[in-house]
């Protein structure tokens, strides 16, 4: 325990036990961490049905994502190989996820890893979305490599529409849900990501691509369409 | 700065008003005064102006000083005492007892009380005029254009929005033109004036710029320093050729008392 | 960027040379009234609940404060069950020795930085390179302004001062291996250049450091905001990723934290999110293909515990949105640099003199109309104007203002008191001033008026003129 360390936590305990007890202090903050309080959903946040998948598309292209509507995950491959065409795109670099090893790539160029610096395209499978934003949520796995999410020129993201949740906090639940017993809740990382990467910072003047990949193509498998 | 609940419209026929005329309209320009007086009075206020007044204590409380702050309280306090509301032609000096007067005597709960219970009774007068006496009609005519001006401490220590313009509708021939980014500051600031001249002068020249793009003839509003310091700016920018803006307090202007000079106007200026 | 000493108290100064700057005003005027002000608005519109979580926004903060220690502890917990370490600095000394230590045993020569406005507090950068270790923003306003060894002018957009052409001339001087007669007129022309400029670096660094907006204590969590993607790069990229940060940071739960994020960007930038927004717990997990190998957290501390339960609690709620300062009618003119240290506008007029001593920053608190806007848009509603009379409370039993100004207040307050002698003097100053006035309405000149008549003309007293007198005398005579 470092001296930091005891002489912070001891100026805040000396603060607080003025407000209140302690132990009471302890097991208040226990509580509400256990029992998590759902808070405020804004109304947006509670599409149901096809209202939910409507709204997902409006907002992600409100946030300049483009959203490409496919009827089964066999389309993916040749959807994939006209959008590198049409951005000019070399190569796919393709996350190693069951899904996508599963599929027919045969004559196309692709190539199954993590994300390098020269990757034009990259392909990564969605965790869930939100509707409320049109907001992907991506985790870090080993199927799931993060630095695909971030290098390539264009990022595909392929998300089932059963996929589109209405809130964020839906998605906290299925997270918490897949928690391994006695470890860390979340994976090492999660992703929100609400369009392509952009920048203000040259005269308030709205650029795409800053950093990260400049065009974000939303690959939505809706089965029932 | 948050507002403390008004209190429900006296029942009684004739209200017993104390007049807080403040230190700047008491100086600087009385015929606010007056005109406060006739328009309380026409609306069936009993209005008494309390002797032992002089300044509400806001450049001691914004300079820090909060002890002398607490003395000129007290003696607003004591003063104050007897009426049914208070009320002055200023957002700043009724915001000042309102909002601040309890928060200086958060340590001391008897005058904590007595602050509350003032700041309970106090109003501006225009939220005065059309919500607790419910005035409808000043019988004015005034055949004109004008902006208004919402001064800061109006709209949001007061809660002061609706009222002036409710009153001003009602003066005959007077037609109204909204400014632009009303919500922004004119630069006064009491102190912040004379302390930081070339920021203070800036923010004015953006909002002299708003008044002179509405082409309105006249500037009206409800707070003596902020007008004084438009007029000041406005007048500095020069006219160019046009006729000068005229500037008066909206109790002025519902009196029906503007063919005397506007402010920072001589005698036999029509600016 | 080679930090600069406080120039707090130079604020007149460095608002004099703002105004003076006419490419500036424009920049200000499109940047803060057609930008960010028209974009919260935009941003709000679209949310009808805004309000609803502002309220939400304050009691969770409220909360989080009143069982810091609980959280904080928690947190630390999580981290290290996820394989993080967490270190504790109470000062910006410990933490630059802390994170200087990590790079060292890492063997770091580059180190990739995101956004953080709590290493501009701790002077990082500086630190860093005076012990060989070359630190390189990668936001890329941030970037620019390394660039240029110039403060940031705002805490969301540092280098929203800075024109295209400045950028491109800053560009031509530095990335000296590009074709000297390359196209660079259009800002697509310096992003392109910046991106491929930065790209080998994130590839390259040693260590990666971010700040974290939000820490979640349930979890362990740290998150980042932002829309390039960089902030991403820097801590996924290189082998080891520090999180610098500061202890008010942290909210009790995943819920309380998206809470908050509802309100961020929005506030911010009128965004119904930013672009990306990352959640890390720990380092990289046995399985994962990419990801740092160790992660480490720094939790400074500067003076906030002495907040807690102080006067100034209620600005350990702050987001860092920068709302307060986009509708500041000062800032609108003086933009940030002229508040001379790393907190600009309003919450660096509250912050500023806390953690560098009232001393080193007693102009600031005075800067201000006290009109309230910042408070009234305050997603946690922090009562800024409130602080800021605290802290010239503060200064003025300390001493300041001195000299004529306080004897000035003084005679004031003691003549208000006195409404005989008030009115007696008053009395005797408006017969002379009877002379001077005369037909006059107005003066463009007047004694111990310099400041306010140096741009506008002083309104001459009514009680000066033929009316004869004060109100109160007036009316005292039988005038109504």
């Amino acid at each position: 325990m470092s001296d930091s360390r005891t002489r912070i936590m001891g100026r805040l305990k000396a603060a607080l036990d003025q407000r209140h007890n302690p132990t009471v202090r302890f097991s208040g903050a226990d509580q509400r961490m256990k029992f998590p309080p759902l808070g405020l959903i804004p109304k947006r946040g509670q599409a149901e049905g096809p209202a939910r998948i409507v709204m997902f598309v409006d907002e992600a292209e409100y946030g300049h994502a483009q959203v490409v509507r496919l009827g089964d995950l066999g389309q993916v491959p040749a959807a994939a190989a006209k959008i590198c065409q049409e951005a000019g795109a070399g190569s796919l670099k393709i996350a190693p996820h069951p899904d996508f090893q599963g599929l027919d790539w045969s004559g196309r160029d692709v190539e199954f890893g993590i994300g390098h610096g020269d990757d034009t395209a990259g392909l990564s499978r969605a965790f869930a979305g939100v509707a409320e934003t049109g907001t992907l949520v991506l985790r870090s796995g080993a199927d799931s490599p993060t630095t695909l999410n971030f290098l390539p020129d264009v990022h595909l993201v392929v998300i089932f529409a059963h996929e589109i949740k209405a809130s964020y906090e839906a998605v906290w639940a299925m997270l918490r849900a897949q928690a391994p017993v006695g470890g860390p809740v979340l994976p090492r990382t999660v992703n929100w990501i609400t369009g392509p990467s952009r920048t203000a910072d040259i005269e308030q003047t709205i650029l795409l691509g800053a950093h990260g990949p400049r065009k974000l193509m939303i690959l939505l498998i809706d089965e029932t369409a | 700065m948050t507002q403390t609940p008004v209190t429900p419209p006296s029942t009684s026929a004739s209200p017993r008003v104390g007049l807080f005329v403040t230190c700047l309209v008491d100086l600087m320009r009385p015929s606010v005064g007056f005109a406060a007086l006739r328009l309380l009075e026409r609306a069936g206020a009993q209005v008494v102006v309390p002797e032992n007044q002089t300044c509400c204590g806001q450049p001691a409380y914004n300079s820090g000083d909060f002890k002398s702050a607490r003395a000129i309280a007290r003696d607003v306090i004591e003063a104050f005492g007897a009426f049914d509301s208070v009320v002055a032609p200023s957002g700043s000096c009724a915001g000042m007892i309102r909002v601040h007067y309890p928060k200086l005597f958060a340590d001391d709960p008897q005058w904590r009380a007595r602050a509350e219970d003032l700041a309970a009774r106090t109003l501006e007068l225009t939220q005065y005029l059309a919500n607790h006496l419910n005035l409808n009609d000043v019988s004015a005519t005034l055949n004109a254009t004008a902006t208004y001006h919402d001064s800061c401490s109006s709209k949001r220590e007061m809660g002061v929005s609706d009222e002036p313009r409710k009153l001003l509708a009602t003066v005959d021939g007077l037609e109204l033109k909204e400014l632009a980014d009303a919500e922004t500051c004119c630069g006064f600031g009491g102190l912040f004036s004379i302390k930081f001249p070339d920021v203070s002068g800036a923010i004015a020249d953006k909002k002299a710029e708003m008044i002179e793009d509405t082409h309105a003839e006249l500037l009206v509003g409800a707070d003596l320093g902020c007008l004084m310091n438009l007029s000041g700016k406005l007048k500095r920018r020069g006219q160019d050729g046009r006729p000068g803006v005229r500037v008066y307090h909206i109790a002025e202007v519902l009196a029906g008392m503007t063919d005397a000079p506007g402010v920072g106007d001589g005698e036999g200026e029509t600016s | 960027m080679s930090q600069k000493p406080p120039a707090c108290n130079d604020f007149q100064l460095g608002a004099k040379k703002a105004l003076d700057n006419k490419r500036l005003q424009a920049q200000l005027a499109r940047t803060i009234k057609e930008g960010f002000q028209y974009k919260r608005r935009k941003g709000m519109s679209r949310l009808p609940e805004y309000d609803a979580l502002r309220d939400r926004a304050r009691d969770i903060k409220n909360h989080t404060l009143d069982h810091l220690d609980a959280y904080l502890e928690r947190f630390e917990d999580e981290v290290v069950k996820a394989g993080g370490h967490v270190h504790w600095a109470e000062t910006p000394q410990d933490a630059r020795d802390i994170i200087l230590d990590i790079c060292i045993a890492a063997d770091a020569k580059t180190v990739t930085k995101g956004k953080s406005m709590i290493s501009e507090e701790i002077a990082l950068n500086d630190h860093l390179a005076a012990n060989g270790i070359q630190p390189i923003e990668t936001d890329l306003g941030e970037y620019i302004i390394q660039l240029r060894d110039e403060p940031p002018s705002h805490i969301i957009a540092p280098a929203f001062h800075i024109s295209k052409e400045q950028v491109a001339d800053t560009f031509r001087e530095h990335h000296t291996h590009l074709k000297a007669d390359r196209d660079l007129r259009e800002p697509t022309d310096l992003l392109i250049e910046a991106r491929g400029e930065l790209r080998q670096k994130f590839l390259n660094a040693d260590v990666g450091i971010t700040g974290a907006n939000i820490l979640i204590a349930e979890t362990g969590t740290a998150l980042i905001v932002t829309n390039e993607g960089n902030g991403d790069l820097t801590q996924s990229l290189p082998p080891i990723h520090i999180a610098v940060t500061s202890i008010e940071k942290v909210v009790p739960t995943l819920e309380d934290a998206t809470t908050l994020l509802r309100l961020l960007a929005r506030t911010a930038t009128g965004q119904e999110m930013t672009v990306y927004t990352t959640f890390f717990t720990g380092a990289k997990r046995g399985d994962e293909l990419d990801g740092p190998r160790e992660f480490h957290i720094v939790l400074l501390d500067n003076k906030r515990s002495a907040m807690l339960g102080g006067p100034f609690h209620d600005v350990l709620r702050c987001i860092r949105c920068g709302a307060c300062m986009n509708h500041c009618p000062v800032y609108a003119c003086t933009s940030g640099h002229a508040y001379g240290w790393v907190y600009p506008g309003p919450i660096g007029s509250v912050l500023n003199p806390q953690l560098l001593g009232i001393a080193q920053a007693h102009v600031l608190p005075n800067a201000s109309t006290l009109c309230g806007r910042c408070e009234e848009v305050c997603p946690v509603h922090i009562p800024l104007p409130d602080l800021l009379r605290t802290w010239r409370a503060r200064a003025f039993n300390a001493g300041k203002p001195g000299g004529l100004q306080r004897l000035g207040l003084k005679m004031w307050a003691w003549l208000a008191r006195r409404p005989l002698s008030y009115r007696l003097m008053v009395r005797f100053k408006m017969s002379l001033l009877r002379l001077l006035v005369g037909k006059r309405g107005r003066f463009t000149w007047f004694i111990g008026a310099g400041g306010w008549t140096k741009s506008r003309d002083l309104p001459a007293p009514q009680a000066a003129t033929k009316h004869g007198g004060t109100f109160m005398d007036r009316y005292q005579r039988g005038e109504r």
